[in-house]
């Protein structure tokens, strides 16, 4: 039936195919650009039905026990190997290989067509640019040595911090970022408000092998150069 | 707790999940949760194996979120896709399905635990997608429900309704082709969650 597989489509995005015939797509579909689209409209439909089939809601213990169950797995960071183009199964744990059998169709679909980073961060859009350089699988995450939250560094050296922990800063303050190499002085790096709990900041410089960064606080409109000790601050890169 | 990351996007959620960010897992929950329980329930007619489908949905995309690509759906849209397919998963395994519409039940919990805000959205959304499906020719309707909502599949709904597969596939297919079209129609601007704005 080669004829029909797009047909299938609709089947897929339902998940109503037998198993076989749900390979047979998923084989189809790493290759097919108009079922691609397709089954992306879709999806978005089948969102639609899910929104509309709202009913009770869930035991409210149920939030608390997903993220203990989370926490209880090493966390993934292997698929984040430069440049990954083999599926996920082989480099995911025993444990996570039955889930990832349930997310593969959708990992081959996702990820066959996105080598390149541009089209995710136009999706993103600028102010998003944050969140595509923590998306990059080439980018390595970099612990911090003081506060809460990691470093994310591309390979050619875009970053961005992911802070959680921070409250905005107080009035008349700004946080200020700073890269720092070697013996040079750090170097301004952009300033950014705070939100509270959680923060995701670009870095306004390129980021090199053996730098760190840094967070102080500081006078709104930012400082040359810090004038105090750093809330924030990255191992070496 | 709620707010924590109320200035991110679902995607840059999906993103910190992937670097191993809790915090980020937990408001995708606060976000999607409650959708993805009620579809899980409307499959599975069953509390506790409607849990373990969003549950199961959720660590999920806590392993495989590296594999998400913005640019090709909505983080909302492959959550729930994750967790639908899961109680698909389970509801064949069960057993247990059954087709009659759950009316009054699922009404009388429509809008219990939502703000006002959530709430008001969901209804109309709700309301939006209803009038959209009754808009389906009746075979058409009949085997997208008894896929998506009961969980069947197309061999099974051949058997089922005693028509050839071939015409379970056309029905499905152009029930949803269709139900895009009534969809785009009815979208006032910015309709679904607008994530990519401002």
């Amino acid at each position: 039936m080669e004829t029909g597989i797009h047909e299938l489509t609709a089947g897929y995005a339902l998940d109503a195919l037998d198993t076989e015939e749900r390979r047979t797509y998923e084989a189809h579909l790493a290759d097919c650009g108009r079922c691609k689209v397709e089954l992306a409209s879709f999806w978005s439909v089948a969102e639609g039905l899910a929104v509309a089939s709202s009913g009770p809601a869930p035991s409210s213990d149920l939030r608390g026990r997903i993220l203990d169950a989370a926490r209880a797995e090493p966390p993934v960071v292997v698929p984040f190997e430069p440049r990954r183009r083999r599926p996920l199964v082989p480099v995911l744990s025993v444990a996570a290989a039955v889930a990832a059998a349930v997310a593969i169709g959708l990992g081959i679909w996702a990820s066959s067509l996105s080598s390149d980073l541009d089209s995710t961060r136009a999706a993103l859009g600028n102010e998003r640019e944050a969140a595509a350089i923590v998306a990059d699988p080439s980018a390595q995450t970099v612990a911090l040595q003081k506060g809460t939250g990691r470093l994310v560094v591309t390979p050619d050296g875009r970053a961005a911090l992911a802070l959680s922990g921070l409250d905005p800063a107080p009035a008349g303050k700004t946080y200020e970022v700073w890269v720092i190499a070697g013996s040079i002085p750090p170097a301004a790096s952009g300033l950014f408000p705070g939100h509270e709990g959680a923060e995701l900041v670009t870095i306004d410089r390129m980021v090199e092998n053996g730098d760190v960064v840094a967070v102080t606080v500081e006078k709104a409109g930012g400082v040359k150069a810090p004038t105090q000790e750093p809330i924030v601050a990255s191992k070496s890169v | 707790m709620r707010k924590r990351h109320a200035h991110l996007s679902d995607e840059a959620l999906v993103a910190l999940v992937a670097r191993g960010e809790e915090s980020a897992l937990a408001e995708l929950y606060d976000r999607v949760g409650r959708v993805a329980y009620g579809l899980a329930f409307r499959v599975l007619r069953d509390e506790r194996l409607a849990e373990d489908a969003v549950q199961e949905g959720f660590l999920a995309l806590w392993r495989t979120a590296a594999a998400f690509r913005a640019e090709r759906a909505k983080a909302s849209t492959w959550i729930l896709t994750l967790v639908h397919r899961r109680a698909v998963d389970l509801v064949r395994r069960e057993e247990r399905r059954r087709t009659e519409p759950i009316g009054e039940q699922v009404a009388a919990h429509a809008g219990e635990s939502e703000t006002t805000e959530e709430a008001a959205w969901l209804r109309f959304e709700r309301e939006r997608v209803q009038a959209a499906l009754s808009e389906l020719p009746d075979v058409q309707r009949e085997a997208i429900e008894l896929a998506y909502y009961g969980g069947f599949s197309q061999s099974e709904l051949a058997e089922r309704l005693g028509v050839p597969l071939g015409t379970i596939k056309s029905r499905m297919f152009a029930g949803l082709a269709r139900l895009r079209e009534l969809l785009d129609d009815a979208a006032p601007e910015g309709s679904w969650k607008p994530e990519f704005t401002n």
